[in-house]
């Protein structure tokens, strides 16, 4: 009884982390039908945020110590979020309707802040911040000139070479001061301390059961019923399922569109940032951190359907599960008494490591996907529409 | 109210609107008629902003607005009830409703009533209000399209064939909800329509064909001989 309890409660342990990762990408890929290939760097994003806020509380001394997770998660969603906001603004919008282009787009994207997080340093975060500040800071004050729109094209162009010029030079000046040269990060991983209260684990029986994955779970199921409570109750919840239902009678009725796209994509990108507070306390993070779980995440909304967060929740159960039992060997174990199964336990124990598991779990899932190609519960939305 | 001159819309390379001139003045029900095909849809569209005009100028309240997009188009007071109705399909009847709102200036804050007279216009709506928009039928999902429009107060109402598809008993509702709401709240409509009976309760008339306006003037001059030529009945 202890046993199937302790397997199911691992099984869905696993299945919170797939969840947590894959919500975001839920509402971005699900709702919104766009391909973001960079929703792994944006937890990755997530995971160093805990990782800086945690040593500035590592400063300040024990007590705070432990509470600074309650900090890193809305700061991780904001940093996540921002970030997300720019990536949408900047790109995405662009690429509306053409999955493609957007999907090669934010590959790009991935790959830039993958190696961002490698090579950012004191010279690089000041040369950005020289940059935005002379571009944007132009383009405001040119802004208010009346033969603004005429002359738009041809002064962005100028300032974006003046301003990456600028930029440089300030960034070569002080490349040979070395404490500013000196990465941040670097390419190695970074480890982040859980707070004690989160460390060890609540004994039952013979089993432990650890603070963090109960942690998880209890984050997992808050973000559900957050995201929930803003999708029903909320203004712009109601406006963003009316968009993602029907774009074109949307605008028609005053709801401005770009504002709920961008506000919309802000979500999904800012739960991908909680996402990697969480997977901070699963183990040590680094730049392709988020790699391993971009694959996972695209699974989980895929055969949940797309555009429906019930699916989401019951196929990263349902994956967590089987990948917990195929992988401890306890399926194998089931068949281990009777001789007469001889064939089928070897099989099974084949299968039981994480890796193969995960062979096994694909396995099934593109099984799944013939019969169901549209996932556990299909649904239309603007990606139906494509 | 609304002064459209000159107007040219092209789908790719095909040209749809030639040269289309129309005025709705304020307080007036003008009706556009013609066949299938001749660009009476695209003409609400293009208004409402969902298509670009390739030349000509549309104004509404002599304000140039070609180069707004459509909610801010809304949100000026032109209420648009689709061909097809557009119910958001899997939302509420009444959260359908409340995205009437978003058309008013302010917004829908603090508000999350329906008022009264939407409801004196359309009965039937009052025992859906929790069913989903898209489970309602064709009859009852037009009427909480103009339901729809309504809560948003605008002062020009674009309808796109209202009584299409629709049973006779529902067509008189709508003709007579129509009615009541210019009678009581003065706004102008402007109506795409082929039902004669609801055609002759406009004031104006234009007629279209080939993507061209050839005839216009007042409905109570609508002669056989103009019916037959672009109702076809």
């Amino acid at each position: 009884m202890l046993q199937l309890f302790f397997g199911l409660f691992n099984g869905i342990s696993i299945g919170s982390v797939l969840l947590i990762a894959a919500l975001g990408l839920a509402v971005v890929f699900g709702l919104m039908g766009v391909i973001n290939l960079a929703h792994g760097e944006l937890m990755m994003l997530g995971a160093y945020t805990t990782f800086v806020v945690q040593n500035i509380f590592k400063m300040l001394g024990d007590p705070w110590f432990g509470a600074y997770i309650f900090v890193a998660l809305p700061v991780a969603f904001i940093v996540a979020a921002l970030v997300g906001l720019a990536l949408e603004r900047g790109v995405i919008r662009f690429l509306y309707g053409r999955p493609l282009e957007t999907l090669l787009a934010t590959w790009g994207v991935s790959l830039i802040l993958r190696q961002f997080v490698r090579s950012v340093n004191g010279v690089l975060a000041i040369g950005l911040v020289v940059f935005c500040l002379l571009f944007f800071g132009a383009w405001v004050l040119l802004s208010r000139r009346l033969d603004w729109q005429k002359i738009r094209n041809g002064v962005l162009t100028i300032l974006v070479f003046l301003s990456t010029g600028i930029a440089t030079v300030t960034g070569f000046l002080l490349s040979g001061q070395k404490a500013l040269a000196k990465p941040w990060f670097s390419a190695r991983n970074v480890d982040v301390t859980a707070p004690a209260w989160l460390r060890g684990g609540l004994p039952l029986g013979n089993f432990q059961i650890p603070y963090a994955r109960i942690f998880i779970i209890i984050l997992t199921i808050a973000c559900i019923v957050g995201l929930y409570l803003f999708f029903n109750r909320s203004n712009w919840g109601l406006r963003i399922r009316a968009v993602t239902q029907n774009r074109q009678m949307s605008a028609c009725l005053g709801i401005p569109t770009n504002q709920v796209d961008a506000l919309t994509f802000a979500l999904g990108s800012g739960l991908a940032g909680i996402a990697g507070v969480a997977i901070t306390l699963l183990g040590s993070v680094g730049p392709n951190t988020g790699q391993n779980y971009i694959v996972d995440t695209f699974m989980v909304v895929v055969v949940g359907g797309v555009g429906n967060l019930l699916g989401s929740i019951i196929a990263a159960m349902a994956i967590g599960t089987v990948t917990y039992l195929v992988g401890s060997g306890t399926i194998a174990l089931l068949f281990s008494q009777n001789s007469a199964l001889q064939g089928i336990f070897d099989f099974f124990t084949f299968f039981a490591d994480s890796s193969m598991a995960k062979v096994m779990v694909f396995a099934l899932i593109i099984t799944f996907l013939q019969f169901k190609p549209a996932g556990i519960f299909p649904q239309k939305g603007r990606t139906a529409e494509l | 109210m609304l002064n459209i001159s000159q107007l040219n819309v092209y789908y790719g390379e095909s040209h749809i609107l030639r040269n289309v001139d129309l005025n709705v003045t304020a307080g007036q029900m003008v009706c556009l008629i013609g066949r299938n095909g001749v660009g009476k849809t695209t003409l609400l569209k293009t208004i409402m902003g969902l298509l670009k005009p390739r030349l000509g100028t549309i104004k509404y309240k002599g304000e140039e607005i070609g180069k707004r997009t459509t909610d801010r188009r809304a949100k000026m007071g032109i209420g648009y009830v689709p061909q097809g109705r557009e119910i958001i399909p899997r939302v509420t009847v009444k959260e359908n409703l409340l995205l009437g709102l978003e058309a008013r200036p302010q917004g829908r804050k603090g508000k999350q009533d329906i008022p009264d007279h939407i409801f004196e216009l359309f009965p039937v709506l009052k025992t859906m209000l929790s069913r989903m928009g898209g489970d309602l039928s064709g009859g009852q999902q037009q009427q909480l399209a103009i339901a729809r429009a309504l809560m948003g107060e605008p002062q020009l109402l674009l309808l796109d064939e209202p009584t299409e598809g629709i049973q006779p008993s529902i067509i008189l509702e709508i003709e007579n909800a129509v009615k009541g709401i210019i009678k009581t709240t003065g706004i102008s409509v402007l109506l795409v329509e082929q039902h004669l009976h609801f055609v002759r309760q406009a004031d104006r008339y234009y007629a279209m064909q080939k993507g061209g306006i050839v005839a216009s003037g007042s409905t109570s001059e609508l002669s056989q001989d103009v019916i037959q030529q672009f109702l076809a009945v």
